[in-house]
């Protein structure tokens, strides 16, 4: 079978520095950068984590090929996000800078205001800080090595094998459907759109159930080859693709624990997580 | 020497069933042996092996009576982990069993359990892959690897403990002829390494005794049937009175009314000594007469020019030309990957062709839907649990009438119809799951069936069964082949099933169209048998060595003869 390369969220392996690093690292340096992004209003914080986001979005080398679809989603629901949010709550950005300046006079209450419009451009560099970093950490952590991560950080070996073992068996699992959804449409049960929905609902179930019963054959199979291996054996386990923290995760995770309290620190110092420009 | 396995008046009861599977059963195996178990489907044979490695009782609990040991301790106190430090056991199922998402962490799973330091680690998943070469392969994820490949980073995964046994449960199960082959040299050359014990189960003996083994253990009704060596073995007739298939050569000498002693070395054609055969061989092939051919009927199915490719540019087919005439039955051969599922996933309609055309009975089918196709196409998958989506037998078959909106009386006759040709309509009120795994087949095939199709396609339709169940399936598909006039194209990598059951094989390798002969000239070819993955026949080295050039004709009355002289099990 050829290699399939750049496929939708999946992991690539790439000659950078960002791949290099630990999947503890990058783990780390994902909740932090997220957590930090959301609490933050911060207008001049998230410029700052906006640039560095596309800058280390940039240094892993993600191509457009494994992120588009996802990003062009995302750009769809948050503009349906910001719509929903000057219909339902026109004057939220003057409630919190205090001052309303109208741009547009519209119609029932609705204007749009300056501060309308500020604060909800701080809602989207929000999302466009938390994006990239989101992007990264998927296409650029090794899956193996992922499970290795969260042990490291404490999580169980037992979740973090499970994670695996569900990339490992998932596109087994969509092979399978496929087979079964052919097979199926042949004995006349109709899955294509030439189906009514209601029709395609209710033939799922001569899909879904062949399907989970050879999965589950699939599962007793698995689960006694990892005990005849002797996984459980020992309260830890090692990780043939652990890899040992190097000098750029320490590197990293100091930049990011410095960088996300100073951010946090700049954005509390006037008392409320915004930037009032209008003040 | 102390034997490393030993059974003494061993008996087990599996905690949901009323009956001992194995029964008193008495067993020394020595360190350094190799030994292959054998027995039909059911008759324990896995149960013993399981009972070796830790899975029984400590996965499928049960009551053990007797005693046993393994490296001279007891099971019971060693747990299943401490048998696995003992036993390395390669599962039949290439795919369930890897458990990595690449090579080198598979062949790492054992030792990450056993927190090995990573240096090591790594060290030692090199050696191992090395070994089964594999080394090549160490990043790549299974989905990249052919069923043969994945077997040996099994082997390569439980070769990095230095375990005294090795256990290989139906290492041939899922490959095709020349691959299983090359498994059962490698565990060969792993044997003569290792000094290990090996001990191999399996119900293929002709394939499984392509490299020698020390002993045979013939299993029976959770018994011992027979314990020999295997040249004594294949002098008795214990193998075919057990269900267990011998070697064709063997059956093909027995025909031709030879008294076979175990001086003559039976074991390997190759080197068995038929001096004392060769006159009765050949007055047999004289005296066997075929029957005239029929002529061909009318076309059926007609493939022109097909080609497909996933990717442009990388065909999968290319070029595909061949002819089915109505009533046939013929069989698509080639290894894994080949192209075969293609080709059949392009008739059924699940993926259009680039060129080319596909008719049926003198109609271009290329405007048909998936669900128009298979009212005159039918499929039947590999694995009943593939198919199956209703609790009750009944409704099952009825399925692909009730969806087309078939009035319901006729649906009724259409059913009870198809139940009976199946010699299901005893069963025809029965929950699916009351049945074995071969009545499941006949449920698929009866559930094709009531469709009244022209052609049914079957996938590997005995994959995985036992000499009983595999001429149960057969005998059962050649009859509604006979009986109903239905077209039979079977998709298989399984020689004895292309020999026996099918007019003619389609060869397909690397995705162009190798052959479309006749089975017998098709696997007494080198050329031919090498290229598309299989093996030449034993048949074909018995011919020769008993000076009869005409291998392909000694295959074909072979066949004739043991289709008019049924073997009967007990």
């Amino acid at each position: 079978m050829a290699q399939q390369s750049g496929k939708l969220l999946s992991y690539e392996q790439k000659d950078t520095w960002i791949d290099r690093l630990s999947g503890v690292t990058k783990l780390v340096f994902f909740l932090v950068w997220s957590i930090t992004s959301m609490i933050s209003y911060d207008t001049r914080v998230l410029a700052v984590m906006l640039i560095l986001s596309v800058l280390i979005l940039k240094g892993s080398k993600t191509e457009w090929c494994q992120v588009g679809k996802v990003f062009k989603l995302i750009l769809v629901f948050l503009c349906i996000n910001i719509i929903a949010i000057f219909i339902f709550s026109p004057y939220q950005g003057t409630s919190i800078y205090g001052t309303k300046t109208v741009l547009l006079p519209l119609a029932l209450g609705h204007d749009l205001t300056v501060e309308q419009l500020f604060y909800e451009m701080n809602i989207v560099m929000k999302y466009m800080t938390v994006v990239p970093a989101v992007f990264m950490f998927i296409v650029a952590t090794n899956p193996s090595e992922f499970a290795a991560s969260l042990n490291k950080i404490g999580v169980s070996y037992y979740a973090g094998y499970s994670v695996s073992i569900a990339l490992r068996y998932i596109p087994d699992v969509q092979d399978n459907y496929v087979k079964i959804r052919n097979a199926q449409e042949a004995r006349g049960i109709e899955m294509s759109s030439k189906a009514s929905l209601m029709d395609r609902i209710r033939n799922t179930s001569a899909i879904i159930f062949p399907l989970i019963f050879s999965s589950m054959d699939r599962i007793d199979v698995v689960s006694n080859a990892m005990e005849l291996r002797g996984f459980g054996k020992l309260k830890k386990r090692t990780w043939y693709m652990g890899r040992p923290l190097k000098r750029n995760d320490y590197l990293v995770l100091v930049f990011t624990v410095i960088f996300c309290t100073a951010a946090l620190v700049i954005t509390f110092r006037n008392g409320s997580r915004f930037y009032n420009p209008f003040a | 020497m102390e034997p490393i396995i030993e059974f003494k008046d061993f008996s087990f009861k599996y905690r949901a069933q009323t009956e001992d599977t194995l029964k008193h059963i008495s067993l020394k195996i020595y360190p350094g042996e190799k030994v292959l178990i054998i027995g039909p489907s059911g008759s324990g044979k896995s149960t013993l092996a399981h009972a070796i490695n830790g899975l029984v009782p400590f996965a499928f609990p049960g009551k053990i009576q007797g005693n046993y040991s393994v490296n001279g301790l007891s099971p019971a106190e060693l747990g299943i982990f401490g048998l696995g430090k003992m036993v390395g056991t390669v599962l039949q199922d290439t795919d369930g069993q890897f458990i990595g998402l690449t090579v080198a962490e598979d062949i790492a799973f054992a030792m990450e359990n056993d927190r090995v330091a990573q240096d090591e680690m790594v060290r030692r998943v090199d050696a191992a892959a090395e070994m089964v070469s594999v080394q090549d392969l160490k990043h790549r994820s299974p989905r990249e690897l052919s069923g043969g490949q994945k077997q040996r980073v099994s082997m390569a995964g439980v070769m990095v403990d230095e375990v005294p046994i090795l256990l290989f449960d139906e290492p041939l199960a899922n490959l095709d002829p020349a691959t299983g082959k090359s498994a059962i040299d490698l565990i060969d050359q792993i044997h003569r390494k290792r000094e290990a014990t090996i001990l191999i189960i399996e119900h293929r003996l002709e394939d499984a005794l392509y490299r020698d083994v020390d002993r045979i253990i013939l299993i029976a009704d959770g018994q011992i049937a027979a314990d020999m060596k295997p040249n004594e073995l294949l002098c008795t007739d214990l193998l075919v009175r057990n269900g267990i298939r011998e070697p064709l050569y063997i059956s093909a000498l027995r025909h031709a009314g030879c008294s076979l002693q175990p001086e003559t070395h039976p074991q390997h054609i190759e080197s068995m000594d038929l001096t004392a055969y060769r006159e009765k061989v050949k007055d047999w092939f004289d005296q066997v007469k075929l029957p005239v051919r029929k002529p061909d009927a009318a076309p059926e199915l007609e493939v022109k020019g097909l080609s497909y490719s996933y990717i442009p540019g990388i065909p999968v087919l290319e070029d595909i030309n061949f002819t089915i005439h109505k009533g046939e039955m013929i069989s698509i051969v080639g290894k894994n990957g080949a192209g075969k599922s293609t080709l059949s996933s392009l008739i059924c309609g699940f993926m259009r062709p680039d060129q080319g055309m596909i008719r049926l009975a003198g109609q271009d089918i290329a405007d048909w839907s998936v669900k128009e196709r298979g009212e005159r196409i039918g499929l039947v998958m590999q694995s009943p649990g593939q198919m199956i989506s209703k609790p009750m037998i009944y409704d099952e078959v009825a399925l692909g009438l009730t969806v087309r909106g078939v009035p319901e009386a006729e649906v009724k006759r259409r059913v009870l119809e198809a139940l009976r040709t199946c010699g299901l309509y005893q069963m025809r009120n029965w929950p699916v799951s009351a049945l074995s795994f071969g009545q499941k087949k006949r449920v698929t095939i009866a559930s094709i069936l009531v469709m009244q199709p022209e052609i049914m396609i079957l996938d590997e339709p005995t994959a995985g069964q036992d000499y009983r169940h595999y001429t149960e399936i057969m005998e059962f598909i050649r009859k509604i082949n006979e009986e109903s006039g239905i077209t039979i194209i079977m998709i298989t990598h399984d020689m004895h099933l292309m020999l026996e059951y099918t007019d003619r094989a389609i060869v397909i390798a690397d995705g162009h169209l190798l052959a479309d002969d006749s089975p017998a000239n098709v696997l007494t070819d080198e050329v031919i048998s090498d290229k598309a993955f299989l093996k030449k026949t034993s048949l074909y080295d018995l011919a020769h060595k008993c000076g009869i050039e005409d291998a392909s004709a000694f295959a074909e009355r072979f066949i004739y003869y043991e289709k008019m002289h049924p073997v009967t099990m007990e």
